[in-house]
């Protein structure tokens, strides 16, 4: 194949199935294909596009459910029912589709890559920019549609450029494996709210920032990686499935328009994009998927758009590298795993960040990027893990002994760390609680105390601690239940705004200090431990609803007047 | 098999393992059918997984044994393998290529189908949730099967995992529906025994009417396991998806199919992955496991029960570990639980359905506090099981008061819940009246997993 490039996408065979050039010696050209490639023959023709493996951008993409090489799963599924045949070509976009575009750029005014030259509002709760790609050359607009309808094929805009006329529509092209260009970064300042409470108040994540969360099977990466697709704060989200479970895409498909998004009311499937390349699909197409998914995330950050993009399972994606890596016969590293599975993380995970777009009006948008891990037989030190830990900030280690216990989320507050907990805690004091910081190192320290001295208790049974540590094994023990553990399937619990957690959080310290006060008076552990509110206040994180907050206040007046009653007893055991 | 007109060549270069090696071939396409002509005139299939440049490998299903360079014949058929499915296959018993063994003629078939399927449409999937109640405490109290998942038991050696098969089979309903069902039963290297005792249990329960076997025994050619559970659950998707029967695809034994690829793998010489196993065994178990399933639009369902027998017990080892990446939880089967005379001994802790909690629980399709119950006792059971070897160590006097009730309770778990008869088939009301006898010897402030409203209508302590 002379002439053709690295990274060309190719039609192979007469059923014109999708390829992409990844190797290349003398005129022999190494094609991996997306799709199935049963009963292929030498011989078959193979035809150049002379373009790399790119996606569509415009609006039509939110709601949408994609392959890994951005083929709408619901138009396959008109065309060849429940199963998935090969060989179909299908648009990213609906290209009849009609959408209400409304122009802002004046005409003779001179623009420039990213400028925005108008929206098309296409969800309630998105609307959709319609920027200069930023691959064209500043220029000078001639035209300028007027507001009305138009399809995603349609001119809006035309500008003259040092390189000629260049037509602008509604949508672009874009290569996946080339990052979109920005102006410059930001730091991560902000904290991207999950409404989980052992992510927030103890691991925070920031917006532009980067999170793995490994775990072996049945940990519950995937049920995690929806509750952050569901209740977290972004604009836009993208959940990438790369070689994990159908069922799972369906979960998603079925739940999401039915839940409300509790920033804006409106239901989650109008800010979400979902890329589904199940491990049942072709592994190529996996290898794709995340920059597909990736490169549509980045469209909707130089929008000026906060982005979340989770994928799952980024070890599936690193397995589909080491097929393909074997199939070309390349001399295998640790593991079987290509020497460049290093680089192609980092690449990967350099592509989040918090940045001030291109363009005008100026703009900041940011992707988070929210990796899974599968471990083979959950061990960490294995290749994906280990390289993967390299290039992300923020860790959360799922614990298999944990979700035996059905301790969900089975987060081990141990292993797990954040380097964003400093940087988000001046937004915390702003936003919700100047005791935010104060209040989580306290938690922190008794769970990490309880650690320590469940070692003890191993050699020595509970019964040999004085009763200070006891009361710490026990209020250790309630911060996990009433706390730490949160039901993604019960209607309040599976969404716990940040100022609830803080207010759930204060109830076990504040109980911590006026026991700690009771014991030092000479109150038996006993009598403490049987006192009624303690179920009441593990219980509270679901009993009492998210818009009665004030409950949890009363409850707090319940604690201290139970410990002043306490005191009034008179002292039997004595 | 009846003999069927295709290119046919001599020219055979080299034989190694379950692989032969064709030279001078053209048109040949990957993937296709082979048929095999030894010298003595017997006839084996094969399928191409390699093609290029003139030479074509060829994997044979029943093995190379007596196949010789000269005097063989390899008659490319010019299509992928393909089995005749019809519903006229209930009732009867094939071997692991889907050839007749009972002795009765072929089925007609009503379509030919392709046995490597097509991958479901994710989109076009229906989110499993109706609820399949087997009988058996331990799986429907705390690890809920539903119509469409893919729920593998992992066992080991000597374990009763095919009895609880067995009685799954023959216990599960749907509660308030009767509807058209089948029980597709993949034998995958398994030894005689195993597949009769399934298909005794099918003829005693009357289910075989409603059953096809496909049988690859131990003394069966190992390649021919590649292709046993893709036949059976082309028949499967058939049933499910053409002819809307609810389906339940039983496969045994999964670590004898991986034995099966890693013998092609080293002999086609890959790099090898953990333990020798080939790195793409997860793209091809998934593309098993990935059959199972609703769609959208379409009545029936394809469930699938597959069973592993976990090398030493080991639940990390790649068979075992791969399985739980793409099922949807898994039933781990203890020694220990045996030992002590329970069954089923399902060790629960290990054990996890992940459509109970969004496809059952956050659906309110059992009753509403079947899932406070079910973590309450998953959290009570597991301090029992860690108090239990903290009082190996310090004795029970090192233990409080309320520590002993859990250890109370844990026995109780074992005796009460997890243990039944094989015959025994528990209501779902049966085993959460259970689960609330022994919650109920625990102080009710214990009970933190479960809301108030349910503790005040089931919880009711021995005075």
């Amino acid at each position: 194949m002379m002439g053709a490039k690295m990274y060309e996408t190719v039609y192979v065979g007469e059923e014109k199935l999708i390829g992409e050039i990844i190797k290349l010696t003398g005129d022999v050209a190494f094609i991996q294909v997306y799709e199935n490639t049963s009963g292929l023959r030498p011989g078959e023709p193979v035809t150049a596009t002379g373009r790399p493996l790119s996606v569509v951008l415009g609006p039509g993409l939110l709601g949408s459910v994609y392959d890994g090489v951005q083929r709408p799963l619901n138009r396959l599924g008109e065309i060849s029912g429940g199963f998935i045949r090969r060989g179909i070509q299908v648009d990213p976009l609906d290209r009849g589709r009609r959408w209400r575009f409304i122009p802002s750029a004046k005409k003779g005014s001179e623009v420039g890559p990213g400028d925005v030259l108008g929206v098309v509002p296409e969800t309630p709760l998105v609307e959709t920019k319609i920027m200069v790609p930023p691959d064209i050359h500043p220029g000078k607009l001639l035209e300028i549609a007027p507001e009305g309808e138009y399809t995603v094929d349609d001119r809006v805009a035309v500008i003259e450029t040092r390189s000629g006329r260049v037509e602008v529509g509604l949508s672009h092209i874009w290569p996946v494996r080339r990052g979109r260009p920005f102006k410059s970064r930001l730091n991560p300042e902000v904290p991207l709210t999950t409404g989980q409470r052992v992510l927030d108040t103890f691991f925070p994540m920031s917006k532009g920032g980067t999170a793995c969360i490994p775990g072996a099977f049945g940990t519950g990466k995937t049920v995690t990686l929806h509750q952050l697709a569901k209740w977290s704060d972004a604009k836009v989200i993208f959940h990438i499935g790369c070689g994990e479970r159908g069922n799972e895409e369906s979960e998603v498909l079925t739940e999401f328009p039915h839940l409300v998004d509790p920033y804006s009311g409106r239901p989650l499937m109008e800010r979400t994009v979902l890329v589904a390349n199940t491990s049942n699909m072709p592994v190529a197409a996996r290898e794709a998927s995340i920059y597909t998914g990736g490169t549509m995330a980045e469209y909707f950050r130089d929008m000026g758009y906060d982005v979340l993009l989770v994928a799952d399972s980024t070890s599936r994606w690193a397995e589909a590298l080491r097929e393909i890596s074997g199939r070309l016969e390349e001399m295998p590293a640790e593991e079987g795993y290509p020497s460049y599975l290093a680089s192609r993380l980092a690449e990967f995970y350099e592509r989040a960040g918090r940045v001030v777009t291109l363009g005008n009006p100026e703009r900041v948008g940011s992707v988070t990027l929210v990796g899974a891990v599968s471990p083979p037989g959950g061990d960490f030190t294995e290749p994906v893990t280990t390289h993967t830990m390299r290039f992300i900030r923020t860790f959360w280690a799922l614990d298999a002994n944990l979700a035996y216990t059905r301790h969900y989320p089975a987060i081990n507050w141990i292993n797990s760390y954040s380097a964003y907990v400093e940087t988000v805690a001046k937004w915390w004091h702003e936003n919700v609680s100047p005791e935010w910081a104060s209040l989580r190192a306290e938690a922190y320290g008794l769970l990490q105390r309880e650690a320590d001295l469940l070692e003890l208790v191993r050699l020595l049974g509970p019964e040999a601690l004085p009763d200070e540590e006891k009361l710490i094994l026990d209020v250790a023990r309630m911060i996990r239940e009433g706390f730490l553990q949160q039901s993604a399937y019960d209607e309040v619990d599976a969404y716990c705004p940040p100022k609830k957690q803080v207010k759930l959080l204060s109830l076990f310290v504040l109980f911590h200090k006026l026991a700690r006060e009771a014991l030092a008076r000479g109150v038996p552990l006993k009598d403490i431990r049987s006192l009624p509110v303690i179920p009441k206040i593990i219980r509270a994180k679901y009993e009492i609803r998210n818009d009665a907050l004030e409950e949890l206040d009363r409850l707090a007046q319940t604690v201290r007047e139970a410990f002043e009653h306490l005191e009034l007893a008179p002292q039997i055991s004595g | 098999m009846a003999v069927e007109r295709g290119v046919e060549y001599t020219s055979i270069t080299e034989v190694k393992g379950p692989l032969m090696v064709v030279g001078g071939v053209s048109g040949v396409s990957y993937d296709e059918l082979v048929e095999v002509e030894t010298s003595s005139g017997e006839r084996r299939l094969g399928r191409v997984i390699e093609v290029g440049e003139g030479r074509a490998v060829v994997q044979i299903f029943e093995g190379t044994q007596g196949l010789g360079i000269e005097g063989t014949r390899a008659r490319f058929l010019g299509r992928t393998l393909q089995i005749g499915v019809s519903t006229d296959m209930l009732g009867r018993i094939f071997d692991g290529l889907g050839r007749p063994l009972d002795g009765l003629p072929e089925p007609v078939a009503e379509e030919e189908r392709d046995v490597n399927g097509e991958p479901i449409n994710p989109e076009r999937r229906d989110y499993p949730s109706d609820f399949i109640q087997t009988g058996i405490s331990a799986i429907d109290g705390m690890n809920s099967l539903v119509r469409g998942q893919k729920l593998p038991i992992f066992s080991g050696a000597g374990l009763p995992h095919n009895m609880l098969a067995a009685q799954i089979a023959r216990q599960a309903t749907v509660p308030g529906k009767e509807e058209e069902f089948a029980v597709i039963f993949a034998a995958v290297g398994v030894q005689n025994d195993e597949a009769r005792f399934f298909r005794q249990s099918l003829e005693e329960s009357g289910a075989i009417i409603r059953s096809a076997l496909f049988l690859n025994l131990a003394d069966d050619p190992a390649i021919e396991r590649i292709v046993t559970p893709r036949i059976a659950l082309t028949l499967a998707e058939y049933l499910a998806f053409q002819q809307g029967y609810h389906v339940l695809v039983i496969i045994t034994d999964m670590t004898n199919y991986a034995e099966a690829l890693r013998e092609i793998s080293a002999a086609r010489e890959e790099v090898p992955g953990r333990k020798g196993y080939p790195g793409y065994m997860y793209t091809d178990l998934a593309s098993i496991y990935e059959r199972a399933g609703r769609i959208r639009g379409l009545k029936g369902s394809l469930t699938q029960m597959p069973i592993l027998s976990m090398p030493s017990d080991d639940i990390t080892h790649p068979i075992p570990d791969l399985t739980g990446y793409i099922t949807e939880g898994q039933i781990v089967l203890s020694r220990d639980l045996y030992r002590k005379g329970i069954y089923p001994p399902v060790n629960v802790l290990m054990s996890l359905s992940r459509l109970m909690g969004p496809g059952i629980i956050s659906q309110k399709r059992t009753r509403p506090d079947h899932g406070d119950v079910s973590n309450q006792l998953y959290a009570s059971y597991s301090r029992a099981v860690q108090l239990r070897s903290l009082a190996e160590i310090v004795g029970r006097s090192g233990l409080s008061e309320t520590d002993l009730k859990y250890l109370e309770f844990g026995d109780l778990f074992e005796q009460r819940f997890l243990k039944q008869q094989y015959t025994e088939n528990r209501t779902l009301d049966r085993t959460l009246e259970i689960a609330w006898d022994i919650l109920s010897t625990l102080p009710e402030a214990e009970l933190t997993k479960i809301k108030e409203e349910h503790i005040r209508k089931y919880y009711r302590p021995k005075v």
